[in-house]
């Protein structure tokens, strides 16, 4: 058999059946439904007429809407108040486990999917959310759905999809000190642009991408649909087994061993070729922070904000200048310094154990800048408590972070959660477009670190240089 | 799932790249209203001033374009989150065909799910049609999809391509479900070999009442 990468051995194990034109009709082995597209779907299943063909591969949370206030219900967010009663009823009149706003397993699907070894390598993930190419850094194929997609697989267990095309980035060396996972995709985004991954799968590779923790290649997965690629994959290894092994759904005894063998065959093979070869210098990555309404948008921190007269196209010429002129920031002048209102640390992208480690590492001992509000906004129930077992939520609680419950919160604000009109926020989140986090909120993409020094100094903040 | 055939009227030059899904439908809406509710919040941030008032500049507030059946975008279109919604404000605003330099993948999954043409065409294409909608001010342009043409006002019809399952699929109204429900034989026997080959994805049940399910 000729040569295959990670990506085609996964995407063949799954073929149904193939149609003409580069479509194939692809089995889906693990379906999250969530509070917004997985109550449409479980809808439009209904009114259609149809059931849920393997219930068993499918998980229902909510995280999206939910309100993250401490000691929050279902009710808190009135405007939304009936996507979990709606959730929860369409999960448990299908047979579909549904794990409760309160839950020790709640949280964002992308959080749990991997903590409870519910997503594993060489599995073909779905999920009515743009971010499920997050799993795919434990060897998954994953990849986001609309909600009638969502219905597909509700109804068949299947989805049709073309074949994309492969694209690989390798990450070569070691990341600098100082520089995170974070930096890492926004560096990349930034070379290859907002669209630079459409119709492409990408697979992360290379020393800098091997060295990464399972959390730091969550958070480089994550973003991948932010350069347009919906899959993003890393291949398993010893690091991807070692985070597995004894979580709540990963095999176990002969199951594991027999899963394990299967696994240690899908990483690409040495004579594989990519339609697209894309490398990186991890050593020259500086920390990043976006300047603008695209994750595109990105600069080194110690960088300044570009002059749209600059711009390589007259079309990003245009788009520069709305950008800065809704961000309040004029060209050529520095990012750091720039005052803030707002600090998120969290989402899907930011929001396990190390990002929150992270953070309480920068803000011990001091106290958050005057008129900044922050929030700590865990991805799950079970960062939550290790976090607390930890002293690492006594940490940030001490800084004058506010320490919230399990969920996306103001990472798209649907919860009502927003950055106010006008103000500013650091964000460790995925997304800066117009809107994204409220009407007016001008977000500043980032890593945990950096929105940790941002909130203490109360301006956009070079970690490196907190002490100076 | 409504068929295209042929959509006639003005094309919309939005003319700008990287358009994403949130701008396209606040999410807000999406939690609060019914899809059929969607079609006056399109492009809210973009068509309405802060105080509520329609912003006079922005393409589809103006009399030429308020009613057009076609979108003419930029590199992108739809990046960004999976909302369905976003196929669904702009169908609920009357846009049945998106033509654009690039899109997002999962945006033009959605539009075919929902009876939207997006239609793919290399830069300088789109920006001719953009200078020819701009200078025709609402005269209308006529995409035929089974004729792989789009007509220009007082111009000659240029073709695209679209993959054949996508078009036969719009032309009868068919969704991918409507599709896929043809042949789930296929599904059974592929479930039935990977029980066998892939034990552990299968027996370790998700269900609310497996055994060994500790919560
Ligand atoms: S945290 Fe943000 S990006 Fe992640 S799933 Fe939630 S809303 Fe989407």
């Amino acid at each position: 058999m000729s040569a295959r990468t990670l990506f085609d051995k996964v995407w063949d194990a799954h073929v149904v059946a193939h149609l003409e034109d580069g479509y194939d009709l692809l089995h889906v082995d693990l379906n999250l439904l969530h509070d917004l597209s997985g109550v449409n779907a479980l809808d439009d299943i209904a009114s259609r007429g149809l059931s849920v063909r393997n219930p068993e591969l499918q998980l229902a949370v909510p995280d999206h809407a939910i309100s993250t206030d401490p000691g929050r219900t279902a009710m808190s967010n009135p405007r939304s108040a009936d996507r979990v009663p709606r959730l929860r009823a369409g999960a448990h009149a299908h047979g579909i486990r549904y794990i409760d706003i309160n839950d020790p397993s709640q949280g964002i699907v992308h959080v749990i999917g991997p903590e409870f070894g519910m997503t594993l390598p060489g599995m073909l993930i779905t999920c009515g959310d743009s971010h499920t190419s997050t799993h795919g850094a434990l060897g998954a194929l994953a990849f986001g759905i609309g909600s009638s997609e969502v219905s597909h697989v509700l109804a068949t267990q299947t989805l049709l999809q073309k074949r994309p095309q492969q694209l690989r980035v390798t990450f070569e060396g070691r990341l600098a000190v100082g520089a995170t996972p974070k930096d890492m995709i926004l560096s990349l985004i930034g070379e290859i642009g907002a669209s630079g991954g459409n119709g492409h799968a990408i697979e992360y590779a290379g020393s800098a991408i091997q060295d990464l923790s399972m959390e730091g290649r969550l958070t480089v997965c994550n973003m991948s649909i932010e350069c347009g690629a919906k899959v993003g994959m890393i291949a398993p290894d010893q690091v991807t087994f070692d985070y597995l092994s004894g979580r709540e759904f990963a095999p176990r005894g002969a199951r594991w061993e027999e899963a394990l063998a299967a696994w240690r065959g899908l990483p690409t093979d040495l004579e594989a070729t990519f339609a697209r070869d894309v490398v990186i210098d991890a050593a020259a990555i500086a920390p990043q922070v976006t300047w603008g309404t695209s994750p595109e948008h990105t600069i080194a921190i110690d960088g300044h904000v570009p002059d749209p007269n600059a711009a390589p196209s007259a079309a990003q010429r245009q788009a520069w200048s709305l950008a800065l002129s809704y961000m309040g920031l004029s060209p050529g002048m520095p990012i750091a310094g720039t005052p803030i209102d707002r600090v998120f640390i969290g989402s899907c992208t930011n929001g396990r154990l190390s990002d929150f480690e992270a953070a309480a590492a920068i803000v011990y001992g001091r106290r958050v800048a005057q008129g900044v509000t922050a929030w700590a906004v865990p991805g799950s129930q079970a960062v939550k408590t290790e976090a607390e077992s930890r002293g690492i939520a006594d940490v940030l609680k001490s800084a004058g972070i506010e320490w919230r419950e399990p969920g996306c919160s103001s990472c798209v604000a649907v919860n009502g959660e927003v950055v106010p009109p006008g103000q500013r926020a650091v964000s460790t989140t995925n997304r800066n477009f117009v809107g994204r986090q409220g009407p007016q909120a001008r977000t500043h993409l980032a890593s945990p670190e950096i929105a940790a020094a941002s909130a203490i100094t109360g301006v956009i903040t070079d970690p490196r240089h907190l002490d100076d | 799932m409504e068929p295209f055939c042929r959509v006639t009227g003005p094309a919309a030059p939005l003319a700008r790249d990287n358009v994403d899904t949130d701008v396209i439908i606040r999410i807000e809406r999406l939690a609060e209203l019914d899809r059929d509710a969607l079609g006056s919040y399109a492009f809210e941030a973009l068509r309405y001033r802060p105080d509520g008032s329609e912003d006079p500049d922005f393409i589809l507030n103006q009399v030429a374009y308020r009613d057009a059946p076609i979108l003419l975008a930029g590199e992108n279109f739809g990046c960004g989150s999976s909302r369905e919604g976003a196929v669904w404000a702009l169908a609920g605003c009357g846009i049945r065909c998106v033509i654009a330099k690039s899109f997002g993948g999962i945006f033009a999954n959605n539009c075919y799910q929902n009876g939207v043409l997006p239609i793919a065409l290399s830069g300088s294409c789109v920006d001719a049609l953009t200078m020819r909608a701009l200078d025709r001010q609402g005269a209308a342009f006529t995409v035929d999809l089974d004729a792989k043409t789009i007509a220009p006002p007082g111009g000659e019809p240029i073709t695209f391509s679209i993959d054949g399952l996508r078009r036969r699929a719009l032309l009868a109204g068919l969704d991918d479900l409507g599709l896929t429900l043809q042949i789930t034989d296929a599904i059974g026997s592929f479930q039935q070999r990977d029980r066998i080959a892939r034990p552990w994805i299968w027996q370790r049940s998700l269900l609310p009442n497996a055994p060994g399910n500790k919560r």
